[in-house]
This record gives C-alpha cells, sequence and structure tokens, in this order.
C-alpha cells in the first residue's frame, strides 16, 4: 500500500494476543481504513480508522490484511 | 448521651475514558487544587482523587482513573481501571457513579469501552466531549437519541470552553442514576459467557451480576497469569474455547455491531472532502525533511531553555538558602544544633529546592507538547531509532531531557505506557551527562589539559566526547536491558495521533503544580535525609581543633575515603579523592567544592583562592614524586563520572517512579561498577600503552 491509498480491511491474523488489541481498536474484517503517511524513517505507518489515526510498527500492522480500493 | 453522627462518606464517582478524551480536562475543572496525587499500592499507575461540590454544596469525592482503550487489560493502567470498576482494589473504594467521556469525534472505538463500563451494572453517565470536532468533521450526533438507546444520561460538552458544564453538575447531584440497559451477547457466546461467568465468580474473582462484561473482560486480560485465581481463569477460557471456538473475536465484533447500530441511529454523516486542519499540519510537521527540522528547531529550544534559563532561577535559589544559612548563624550560638540547621537542614532544602526550576520549565513545555498534540508526533518521528535499543517513540523526550537533568527526565517517563519499557528509560536516563556533571567535566579537562597546552578546540573535543560516551553508555545498556528483561507482556504498540488543539494553560500550570508537588513531598523528603545524613558524615567526629580541611579529613566520609583508598588506588586515585567521591554522592557538583577544601589547605601560597583549584591540583605529587593528576587519572576521572549515578536526587526519584527500593538500588550499583570498571580500563590500559 502506498501513502494516501485507502481500502477494506479483509481480516486480521487470529490466535495473537496482540490481534486482539488491533480488533479492539477497529481494525474489524470490513472495515475501512486509509494509510495516511509514513513516519520520516518509514517506520512505523500512520493508519486512519474509524476517524482515529493510529501508528503503528511494520510488525503489528502485518497482522492486517487488506483490500486495497482500486482507485485511491 | 448525644448521637455521634455516623460517618458517611461521600459518594465516589470515576471518571474513565479513551486517552485523549479530555477527561482530565473535565476532572480539571471540576476538582482544582484540591486534587492528591500517589501511586496505586504496588505498582506505578498514578492515582489522582479530588473534591468537587455539586449543585446542592454537598461534596463528591473525584477519581481520575487511568486513560484506557478497554477493559481487556494490556497495560497496568488498563488492570487499574478494571479493577477499581469492579471494586477488586483494596486501596480504592469502587466507585458509586462512573462518568464515561467519549470523543465525539472518533465515536465508535470511544463507545467500546463506554458499553464495557456501562455493562458493570454501576449507575453512570456518558459525556459527549470535543461535540465542536466532531462537528468540523462532519458528524451531526444526537446525544438525545444515544441516551434512549444507552438508558443512561448523555451530555454533549467541550470541555475545554467548558461548555456543557452545568449540565455535568446538575447530572451529578441527581439523586438516582437510571442504569443502563442490559444486551445480551449473540447467543451462543452468551451461553458459553454463562457458564465462564460461574466458574469465575465461584473463584472469587466478579461479583455476582446479570452481565457478563466482568468476566468477559477478566478472560480477555492477559497478565492475570500467576496471580490467585489464576487456575478458574485458565478453565474458563478452556471451557469457552469448547463451547464457542473463536470467542475473543467474537466478542468484540458483537461489541462492534452494537456500536454499529448505536451510531447508524444517532449519527449523521456529512462528507468533507477537504482535509482537516490537523491533516494540513501534519503533512509539514511530519514531512521526512521539515519534520526533522522542525523536531530538531524545538528540542534545541527546550533544552537550551532548561540549561541556560533554569540557571537564573537555580543562581537565586543558592543565594538564597546560603542568605538564609548566614542569617541563622548570626543569630545562633556556635553549636551542633546551629550546624544542623544550616548546614544539613537548610542545604538539605535547598539541594531539594534547586531541582524546580528544571523540572517546572521541563513540565511546562511537556505540557504545551502533550497539549497540542505534538508530543504523539515526536514519538511517531523518534520510533524507528528508539526501537532500535527496545524503547519506543515516547522515550526520546524523558532521554533527551536528562541531559539537563535526570530527575525531570525520570518524572517525564510516566507517558511512557509499557512498564517494561518504561523501566529501561528510567535505568539509563542518568547515563546522560546532565549540567551538574559540567564542572566536573570543565575542572578536570582544565588539569589534564593547560592553557598553554593544546586548543579550545582540544577541550571542546574531550567535552562532546564525554557526552558522546554517556550517549553509547545508555543506548548499550538499554539494549542489554531490553534483551535481559524480555517478557511476555511485549505488546503490540498503537500510538494514537490526537487531533492538534490549542492547549489549555489552566491545564498546563495545574500539571506543573502537581509534578512539582509530587516531587517535594515524595522524592524531596528522602533527598533531605540523605543529604543531612551526608553532612553528618562529613562533620562528624569533630576535631578539637583545626580548619574545614582537618574536618573533613577525621570525620566518617574522611575516614571512610581513607578506608576506600585500596579499592580506588587501581583506579588512579589517592584517599582525598575518595572523600570528594563519597561527598559528591550529594551532588556531583560538590566534587569541586571538596576538592577545593581538601588541596588548597598545603598551597603553598596559603591565602585561599588566589590561585586556580587546577593549578594547584596539577601540582600535587604522589609519593615518588610523580604529579598526581597525571593524565591517566585525569581520564579515568572524567569516565568515572560519565558513567557513576552519583546523585541522591536520581536514586529519590527513581524510587518514587518505580515505587521500590529494589530499581534505585539496582541502578545505582549497575552504574557505580560500570564506572569503576570503565575508569580501571582506562587507567590501567593508558599505563599499558605506556602513557
Amino acid at each position: 500500500m502506498c501513502a494516501g491509498s485507502s481500502g477494506t480491511v479483509k481480516s486480521i491474523q487470529l490466535d495473537t494476543d496482540d490481534s486482539f488489541r488491533l480488533r479492539e481498536m477497529g481494525f474489524l474484517p470490513g472495515v475501512a481504513l486509509r494509510l495516511v503517511r509514513r513516519a520520516p524513517l518509514g517506520d512505523p505507518i500512520e493508519v486512519e480508522v474509524g476517524g482515529a489515526h493510529l501508528a503503528l510498527r511494520h510488525k503489528d500492522a502485518a497482522l492486517i490484511q487488506v483490500k486495497v480500493a482500486p482507485d485511491a | 448521651m448525644p448521637d455521634t453522627p455516623v460517618a458517611v462518606h461521600p459518594p465516589v464517582i470515576a471518571f474513565v475514558g479513551n486517552p485523549n478524551t479530555g477527561k482530565t480536562t473535565l476532572f480539571n475543572a471540576l476538582t482544582g487544587l484540591s486534587q492528591k496525587v500517589a501511586n496505586y499500592a504496588g505498582v506505578t499507575v498514578e492515582k489522582k482523587e479530588g473534591i468537587c461540590h455539586d449543585q446542592h454544596g454537598k461534596s463528591l469525592r473525584i477519581l481520575d482513573l487511568p486513560g484506557a482503550y478497554s477493559l481487556s487489560a494490556r497495560t497496568p493502567d488498563e488492570a487499574i481501571l478494571r479493577d477499581v470498576l469492579l471494586g477488586r482494589r483494596t486501596d480504592t473504594i469502587r466507585p458509586d457513579r462512573v462518568i464515561c467521556v467519549i470523543d465525539a469525534s472518533n465515536l465508535e472505538r470511544n463507545l467500546y469501552l463506554a458499553l464495557q463500563v456501562l455493562g458493570l451494572g454501576t449507575p453512570a453517565i456518558v459525556v459527549l466531549n470535543m461535540m465542536d470536532i466532531a462537528e468540523v468533521r462532519g458528524l451531526k450526533i444526537s446525544a438525545t437519541c444515544l441516551q434512549e438507546q444507552l438508558g443512561v444520561p448523555v451530555i454533549p460538552m467541550q470541555a475545554n470552553s467548558r461548555k456543557g458544564m452545568e449540565r455535568l453538575r446538575v447530572a451529578l447531584s441527581q439523586v438516582d442514576l437510571p442504569l443502563a440497559k442490559s444486551v445480551d451477547y449473540p447467543p451462543p457466546l452468551q451461553d458459553a459467557l454463562a457458564k465462564a461467568h460461574e466458574l469465575l465468580n465461584e473463584a472469587a474473582l466478579v461479583p455476582q451480576s446479570p452481565t457478563f462484561t466482568a468476566t468477559a473482560s477478566l478472560l480477555c486480560s492477559h497478565e492475570l497469569d500467576g496471580s490467585p485465581g489464576n487456575a478458574a481463569v485458565v478453565a474458563a477460557r478452556e471451557g469457552l474455547e469448547r463451547d464457542c471456538p473463536g470467542w475473543e473475536e467474537k466478542l468484540v465484533s458483537s461489541q462492534y455491531n452494537r456500536i454499529g447500530e448505536l451510531v447508524r441511529n444517532a449519527v449523521e454523516q456529512h462528507v468533507i472532502g477537504a482535509p482537516n486542519a490537523t491533516e494540513k499540519i501534519d503533512a509539514v510537521l511530519l514531512h521526512p525533511f521539515f519534520g526533522w527540522l522542525i523536531l530538531s528547531g524545538l528540542m534545541t529550544a527546550l533544552f537550551a531553555t532548561i540549561f541556560s534559563v533554569a540557571d537564573i532561577p537555580m543562581g537565586w535559589i543558592d543565594e538564597g538558602f546560603g542568605w538564609a544559612a548566614d542569617w541563622i548563624k548570626a543569630r545562633m550560638a556556635e553549636g551542633d544544633l546551629r550546624d544542623l540547621l544550616t548546614d544539613g537542614v537548610v542545604a538539605g532544602v535547598g539541594s531539594v529546592v534547586i531541582f524546580l526550576p528544571q523540572i517546572l520549565l521541563l513540565f511546562f513545555f511537556i505540557g504545551l507538547l502533550e497539549d497540542t498534540g505534538y508530543m504523539a508526533r515526536v514519538a511517531f518521528i523518534m520510533d524507528r531509532l528508539m526501537g532500535l535499543v527496545g524503547l519506543n517513540g515516547r522515550a526520546f523526550i524523558p532521554l533527551l531531557s536528562s541531559y539537563a537533568c535526570a530527575i525531570p527526565g525520570i518524572m517525564a517517563t510516566r507517558t511512557i505506557a509499557n512498564p517494561r519499557e518504561r523501566l529501561i528509560t528510567i535505568l539509563v536516563a542518568p547515563l546522560a551527562s546532565c549540567s551538574a556533571r559540567l564542572p566536573v567535566y570543565v575542572m578536570m579537562i582544565g588539569v589534564l589539559l593547560p592553557d598553554d597546552s593544546g586548543s579550545v578546540w582540544t577541550k571542546v573535543g574531550f567535552m562532546l566526547g564525554l557526552y558522546a560516551l554517556g550517549t553509547v553508555g545508555m543506548f548499550l545498556f538499554a539494549w542489554l536491558f531490553h534483551r535481559k528483561l524480555r517478557s511476555d507482556s511485549d505488546s503490540t504498540m498503537i500510538l494514537e495521533l490526537p487531533p492538534y488543539k490549542a492547549p489549555a494553560l489552566r491545564a498546563v500550570l495545574l500539571r506543573l503544580w502537581e509534578r512539582a508537588r509530587v516531587f517535594v513531598t515524595q522524592a524531596g523528603t528522602v533527598i533531605l535525609m540523605i543529604s543531612i545524613l551526608l553532612w553528618a558524615a562529613t562533620s562528624y567526629p569533630k576535631p578539637d581543633a583545626g580548619d574545614d580541611t582537618d574536618r573533613l579529613t577525621q570525620s566518617i566520609a574522611g575516614q571512610l575515603g581513607k578506608q576506600i583508598e585500596p579499592i580506588i588506588e587501581p583506579l588512579g586515585y589517592d584517599w582525598k579523592m575518595g572523600i570528594g567521591l563519597i561527598a559528591s554522592f550529594a551532588a556531583r557538583e560538590v566534587f569541586v567544592s571538596t576538592m577545593s577544601i581538601l588541596y588548597r589547605a598545603d598551597d603553598p601560597d596559603g591565602e585561599e583562592g588566589t590561585r586556580p583549584l587546577r593549578t594547584i591540583l596539577r601540582e600535587q605529587s604522589r609519593a615518588d614524586g610523580s604529579p598526581l593528576f597525571n593524565g591517566r587519572t585525569c581520564l579515568s576521572m572524567l569516565v568515572f563520572y560519565v558513567f557513576a549515578m552519583q546523585c541522591m536526587g536520581t536514586l529519590a526519584i527513581t524510587r518514587r517512579e518505580t515505587n521500590s527500593w529494589k530499581w534505585p538500588l539496582f541502578q545505582f550499583a549497575y552504574l557505580t561498577l560500570t564506572a569503576y570498571l570503565a575508569a580501571l580500563t582506562v587507567y590501567q590500559g593508558a599505563g599499558i600503552l605506556g602513557y
């Protein structure tokens, strides 16, 4: 995904403690999200979900599978 | 006999909400200066409490519970919130009412916690804060509709401008609050949770209740392992997994389904095409180039201010306490009591107060950065770098501030949510070369490089080298501790970047007041105690006659200095320097004055202060006639001061911030050992190389 593009959550990897919190924060299948930007050093990334802007590290963001919207 | 009135405790009202919802702003507005800050027993989570009066003048106890995203605890903060609400803590009374503060511009996620809290069955009020921001984002929220659906009062507010305050006060004085409508989980989950609830209830982990929110949040918490009741939790989890596979996932999605329904009914969403102000600001502040430029500019300003501006009031404080000591000296008869008062108590209180300018300045800046929302951006930019040694972006400001003084730096680690990362940050903070080391560095470099040899730039180079050495040590130890303290609570970093807003000066000032008070009352007492002990150690037993030098050499500290000579001899130090090391535990710069007292006495020129101390030190010689302060000794001494934790203030604040004596003692031990070994290596290494 490149900065500025949007998409929807396809699935979240199960069975990890980390993914539970991501779910609680609103990363649920079907939810729309937008990759706002990457940090100046590349990691973490800023994601907008449900009106909130959240920074996630790559290793955590990797748990979320996203279907990228065709036009961004 | 008249009846003694039964002491009925005033109702306890707890504020609950996500971080950045304006919960604390509301708490401040209601309680003002009546706030008290302490630690919850056994953990380092801060307990904030205050008193406020309702419409009828009745007093209410207000509790500002730590900000959290969920009752399924992932951090100590969240565990405290959950346990207080469930009445599971012995040091905190179970709240009679709960105020759920919700950020209206971010309704879904905020409702997640609110629904959990409402499900616990405590009478509650929901505050819809930041209605203005929601409006800007094109959200039209009907509080009435939410109120109908939830079953509890919903009050729209703008806590910053105090809009809605009156309605909240009226609601606070309402005697009977309705309970929230309880909603069942979907069938297979509801039945499975009922069984789990029975198990936990038998183990006395949750109270009897018609809803299973408490059960659900306990089962989803991941820090229970090892605590009593663990067996029941494990059994209940296994049961759930059997009866309803994927229950955790279903639990969250059922909550969000309900939230979706609430929002559909109560919110009208207008699409707003233009990016909002926050996004425009972030485009600059988080820009790959300008972001760095602005960050370094701001940090330089912050650092320069703490470093230089604080110097002025620190000078006043120094003079003020000196004057107070003289005033007492002039009015009291000579004797032990006078000395205790002037050199022990007054000097001790002075050594507490002297830290206040730096603490206040740093927390003023931090308050502004937090309140505007820029602090989260600093963490966002720095996270990658700090992540290299296992810290997170939030550790950056505390560590940077430690170059001015480790005490406010350590106090600033409160913003780091992960307890392990916070502890590591605290442990390595004293490795930043603070301003108190400067006098020692300047003196020793002055001895090492006489004025006629080497240019100014050599001296500057040495100075920078010392700062670099401390910094390398800081990252090295952070990395080591990160490896050693690895734990399963090594959780996800989710950092919220809240919308920018103008800082509320009142809130910033209140926080200053609160920090200053915490420091003076909770760390100040330890500092005062140690400084009186140190004063006694450098003054007793008193010789019958003689000057300051005799007094110091014959005191406990002086004798100790002689006793540790065999230990410090391999570093190239004599017993006088040993005394200096012991005395400078009060504060590093004391080393300079102690050296002055000890070595000026044998100065052939006699009169004090006529020649610079570095010249006198340079002339000192060993038994074999070689100079005492040769290059090897100077270097070894410099390296020692880079690493050693010669600071009782840091010790006291680490005790306060870790809530135990274990960590400050560990910190002292590892830093002193490192200092010793490093100085030993330098001295002996330089010897082998033939210097």
